[in-house]
This record gives C-alpha cells, sequence and structure tokens, in this order.
C-alpha cells in the first residue's frame, strides 16, 4: 500500500531559485536561507521518498486566463519547465507518475473533490523553487512529483477548510493504491507577504508564527481561517497558505514537528518551512 | 444590479485581484502573458506602441505600460504575477517592481525588508490607515 509519511511546508519564493540558479548562496544576504534548509536537504536525503505531491499555484505561466482551475492535477508522464519573462531555471524538467496520478483523479472525482485533468503543463518557481531547496541542484530529480496546481491568483482561492478536506481525501486516494510507495506532500507558498501596491512589503511575524504552531497543535482552527484575514494581516500574497492545508489535511490527525525554520526576508517575502512526520 | 461592495476593498494600498478586475484586464494580462518568450519580449522592446496594437486593450492600459505606471497597471485590471514579466522583460526584478508600487527606492525598499518588513499595524483598514 502507498503511504503518505510526511509533510513539508515551504515558502517558493522566486528570488531564491534564482539565487541558487546564479551562484549566490554564499552571499550573506541569503547565506541565513540556505542554512536553515540544510537540515532539510539531510532528512530529505535520507527520508528518499518514492513520490512527492507537491501543491503549489501557478503564477499565470501555465494557465493563461483563458482557464483557470480551481484544483488542477498534473497526469502527465514529464512536466517542462517554464520561461517566466527571464528564461527558463536551467533545472531538470520533473519526471511524473502518470498511473498514480490517474488514480488520484478517479479516488477523487468519486469522493466529491472535483478535479481538473491537466495533461500538458510548464512548471514555474511555485514547483521548482521547493525542490531546489529539499534537493540542491542534481542532474535529475530523485523523485516522481505529481504536481497539484491550486487557484490561489484569482480571487477567491478555495477556502482553507476546503484545502484541509481536500488533503483528507488525498491521504485516502493514496492510500487505495495498491504499490509499496512512500509518498511526502509539499504544501508550498506563503508566509505572510504582498508583493503589489503601496502596501508591498508587509511582513506578519506573529500571523506566521500562530500558523506555523497551529499546524501541529490545532489545524482545524487554521482551516478556519477566513480569506480576509490572510489578505488583510498577512498580506493579499499570503492567501497561498491555505495551500499548506492541503498538506496538513492529507496527514491524518497525529504529526510530529521534525524541523522549522523561519527567516525574514526572501525578496519581499518571510520564509517560513516546517517537516512534519506522520506520528 | 450589481453586487454589494467587497469587505476586502477595505484594506489600504491593495487591489485584490478579482473576477471583476480579470475581466477589465482579460487582454492587458494577456499581453503580460506573451512576454514569456524571449521573441516576443524582443519585439515588444523593438516597438512598444506597435507590440501593445496587437492587444485589444484600453488606451489607458497602454499608456499604462509604456510608462511602467505599476500601480495603474493594477488599478485597471492587471495581477501582479503577470505584470511582473514586464519588470522582467526590462531586466528587472520583482523586488523592483515591489519598491516603485511602495514608492520608495529600491535600496530603501530592500532595507525595510532586512529589517523586518512593513508591520500591519496601520494598514489593516484604510481608516485605520488614515487616522
Amino acid at each position: 500500500m502507498a503511504k503518505i509519511i510526511a509533510g513539508i511546508g515551504t515558502s517558493h519564493t522566486p528570488a531564491i531559485g534564482a539565487a541558487v540558479d546564479n551562484g549566490k548562496t554564499g552571499e550573506p544576504y541569503w547565506t541565513p536561507v540556505f542554512q536553515g534548509y540544510e537540515p532539510s536537504k539531510k532528512w530529505m536525503a535520507e527520508t528518499k521518498p518514492d513520490v512527492a505531491i507537491v501543491v503549489y499555484n501557478d503564477h499565470v505561466n501555465a494557465f493563461d486566463f483563458k482557464i483557470i482551475p480551481t484544483f488542477g492535477l498534473g497526469c502527465a508522464a514529464e512536466f517542462p519547465i517554464a520561461d517566466e519573462g527571464w528564461g527558463a531555471r536551467p533545472v531538470p524538467a520533473v519526471q511524473g507518475y502518470p498511473e498514480l496520478a490517474a488514480h488520484m483523479v478517479q479516488s477523487l472525482v468519486l469522493d466529491e473533490f472535483d478535479m481538473t485533468i491537466v495533461n500538458e503543463m510548464q512548471l514555474d518557481h511555485g514547483l521548482t523553487v521547493p525542490l531546489t531547496l529539499l534537493y540542491g541542484q542534481p542532474k535529475a530529480w530523485p523523485v516522481r512529483v505529481i504536481p497539484l496546481a491550486v487557484n490561489v491568483v484569482q480571487y477567491p482561492a478555495p477556502t482553507g477548510n476546503r484545502c484541509f478536506q481536500l488533503g483528507k481525501a488525498i491521504k485516502r486516494a493514496v492510500e487505495s493504491w495498491d504499490e509499496d510507495l512512500r509518498v511526502v506532500i509539499f504544501g508550498t507558498g506563503g508566509m505572510s507577504h504582498q508583493i503589489q501596491g503601496p502596501r508591498a512589503g508587509l511582513i506578519n511575524k506573529q500571523f506566521d508564527t500562530a500558523f506555523l504552531d497551529g499546524l501541529t497543535s490545532d489545524p482545524e482552527r487554521l482551516a478556519h481561517i477566513p480569506p480576509l484575514e490572510y489578505l488583510r494581516d498577512a498580506g493579499a500574497e499570503a492567501i497561498e497558505l491555505v495551500m499548506w492545508l492541503i498538506m496538513r489535511g492529507a496527514l491524518g490527525s497525529r504529526v510530529r514537528e521534525v524541523h522549522r525554520f523561519y527567516h525574514v526576508p526572501a525578496s519581499s517575502t518571510a520564509v517560513g518551512h516546517i517537516i512534519l512526520e506522520v506520528a | 444590479m450589481s453586487k454589494k461592495p467587497e469587505e476586502y476593498e477595505d484594506i489600504p494600498g491593495t487591489w485584490v485581484f478579482d473576477a471583476e478586475r480579470a475581466r477589465k484586464g482579460y487582454h492587458l494580462n494577456a499581453f503580460f502573458y506573451s512576454l514569456m518568450s524571449a521573441a516576443n519580449r524582443a519585439e515588444f522592446l523593438a516597438d512598444e506602441r506597435k507590440y501593445l496594437e496587437k492587444f485589444p486593450m484600453t488606451e489607458a492600459q497602454r499608456d499604462a505600460v509604456i510608462k511602467r505606471a505599476w500601480n495603474t497597471l493594477l488599478e485597471l485590471g492587471g495581477v501582479s504575477y503577470a505584470v511582473v514579466k514586464l519588470a522582467f522583460t526590462d531586466k528587472k526584478s520583482y523586488q523592483h517592481m515591489a519598491s516603485k508600487m511602495a514608492g520608495v527606492t529600491e535600496s530603501e525598499y530592500v532595507n525595510m525588508m532586512l529589517a523586518g518588513g512593513r508591520s500591519p499595524d496601520g494598514w489593516r483598514s484604510k481608516s485605520e490607515k488614515q487616522g
């Protein structure tokens, strides 16, 4: 049986990817960020999951405005890297797991989560930066990836509770796949940040700390944070944090925090990171 | 018939990209999306006005693109994730665009972020901002 063994919450700030791609990780600005992920890379190298479900949002790269899926599950065998406007990141293409993704679509739809099936999709920094942070710069990613793209670009994003419930359904979908696989799930984006308008640069450490604490102590509370609270208190782009709740929902009731990191800033963003193992 | 004002409209210095802004900004955002290819970026930079004529957007939207009037682009229906492709086309960063939107120099912006970022205090509602 396939089993979800751990969840990883992490920001996916594009500037972090650019720092790696341009050899700037040793600069004083960036050193603290990458130091914070050293234990995570070690954890990942020891854990060696077979599959990673990566919950992320596309930033107007795979999806223009012709079609905007609220939940899009990537079912391709391979996903190319997008040119977001400055050339594609020099990272390997991402290998999918079409058989498991197709099973997940079937299981989720019959479980009343109406996924959009995505058979071709270019991946942007929302997915590749988390892989870089956890795996470094390999020639090929040592894991098969199932991308789950969530609309957080056009308001409204799905609610925190909808995301949390979807996570629970993903756990049921994975556990009904009859192959011994060790699966991890990433929830990406956030934490507090705003990258638009005169209020750009907003950071709310108190909000972020409470969110990180709540992932173990009271995820139900987090699931009921209304959209307005994210926008108003943690910045217009902090709504990305609902994607962490999909990750948390997929882990079941009991989790153990094995690593946490928080740092301001990376560009305009509070970098937050947590690793939760299923207890 | 029209809908009631949304609560998020009371957040100062912020344009939440909702269905109505997406409707107004549809062709503007299609232009930004086109900047995902190097050939299109070069064609745009060679003759901006001519390139913009390919997209049935308003003249106000075209002017805001040419002037790099970043906040106006948000107000006219651009979404920041798409708008930033124009900054990238200019070989500028997200941080550059954000500093312009915030009305400060890039180094002032970087220093604000290094000091912990902008506090939400005073920025939660328009009345709190004025008071």
